[in-house]
């Protein structure tokens, strides 16, 4: 197919979007008057039934602690496909291709001393900022999500602020894939413990707290954010170490 | 004004799809892929707000105070979580494929493969 005869098929198809939309969106209540039953539900139970004044959180982690089980798990699985795609094949040969060899060989401005010392200021104030995040779920708008990229990006800033092997000895591959096993299987735990005490799964059995929002308050919401906060802080660090040693890979070969 | 953030939703998607359709590069359509993905945090938040809604967090306001649907919001936490893993995923793709064909040209490993 030529990319004209693409660009048509795309605009007959745009138009039927169009359409689609238009009339999807006309049967839509107005910017401002959602009715939807069930989080008006939510808003009115959550805090006296987990003590968390995120009710963001407490969706995520109970009511619907369910579906994010799942979605930790597509990250998790997203992690693992990355190490299985980009693993090296036996007899591999890199820059077999003019363009392949380009890419190579592309000269890499130096890192300069600025980004370096930057991003090493910035390293302890990320990590903080992480955990912090990672902890407080039942309170404020963060979680395990948020806090473990932030965790993430602190690992990142030791490699802009130095090298690859730094990076590496910081977080080496058998400590990651150990924190991520620990992140994901500790949530689907804490969910099968339920199930040993005779409740539901994912029942909410810790204590409670008594001061909604407090650090030791929301039992089980706290306590999966932080594991949900590990599980994505070592998937992310692997996903980022797994592309830069594709770059370096490369780099190293061609030289 | 009424339907203004839906507007806004149709135009994200209607860039990205372009972009897509039209790309030459690989890592230009991941990109275009993101973006159109991105429409839909904005439908999500749009959808669940009700005016004069404060976010739903009470840790210092009354915990009966009108506040917007934190449904949706959960649902957009999950999406942003996981556009990041598959773009991750998608780019080891790209970059297999540069490495097994030498290019990022989408109709160019059409053509290799056949």
């Amino acid at each position: 197919m030529t990319p004209r005869q693409r660009r048509w098929l795309f605009a007959i198809a745009a138009a039927g979007l169009v359409a689609c939309y238009l009339w999807a969106f006309s049967g839509l209540p107005g910017f401002g008057n959602y009715p939807g039953p069930y989080g008006q539900a939510i808003l009115n139970h959550a805090i006296a039934q987990t003590n968390a004044t995120g009710v963001v959180s407490a969706i995520n982690f109970e009511y619907r602690g369910f579906d994010t089980v799942g979605e930790e798990f597509i990250l998790f699985t997203a992690a693992a496909g990355m190490s299985v795609v980009l693993r090296r094949l036996r007899g591999e040969r890199q820059g077999g291709t003019p363009s392949a060899e380009d890419a190579a060989n592309r000269q890499v401005p130096a890192t300069s001393s600025a980004v370096r010392v930057v991003s090493l200021l910035l390293v302890g104030p990320t990590a903080v900022i992480g955990w912090w995040l990672a902890t407080h779920a039942q309170a404020n708008p963060s979680g395990g999500f948020q806090g473990g990229v932030i965790l993430a990006t602190a690992f990142f800033l030791v490699y802009l602020s130095g090298e690859f092997i730094v990076f590496r000895r910081l977080s080496p591959v058998a400590l990651l894939d150990a924190a991520e096993a620990v992140g994901a299987g500790g949530f689907a735990a804490v969910g099968v413990t339920a199930l040993a005490m005779s409740l539901p799964y994912l029942y909410n059995y810790l204590p409670l707290g008594t001061i909604p929002g407090a650090v030791s308050s929301s039992g089980t919401i706290a306590l999966i954010s932080f594991l949900v906060g590990i599980e994505v802080a070592a998937a992310f660090v692997l996903i980022i170490g797994e592309l830069l040693e594709q770059t370096l890979l490369r780099r190293e070969e061609s030289s | 004004m009424q339907v203004f953030p839906f507007l806004v939703v149709a135009w994200i998607v209607a860039v990205g799809l372009y972009g897509l359709i039209t790309s030459r590069d690989l890592i230009h359509q991941i990109v275009c892929l993101i973006v159109v993905q991105s429409s839909t945090y904005v439908l999500l938040l749009a959808v669940g707000y009700v005016t004069g809604g404060v976010a739903p967090y009470f840790f210092d306001i009354s915990p009966h105070a009108k506040a917007v649907d934190p449904v949706v919001q959960a649902l957009a936490l999950t999406d942003v979580v996981v556009e990041a893993a598959v773009t991750a995923l998608l780019l080891s793709f790209a970059i297999q494929a540069h490495k097994r064909f030498g290019t990022l040209d989408p109709h160019a490993l059409a053509e290799l493969k056949g």
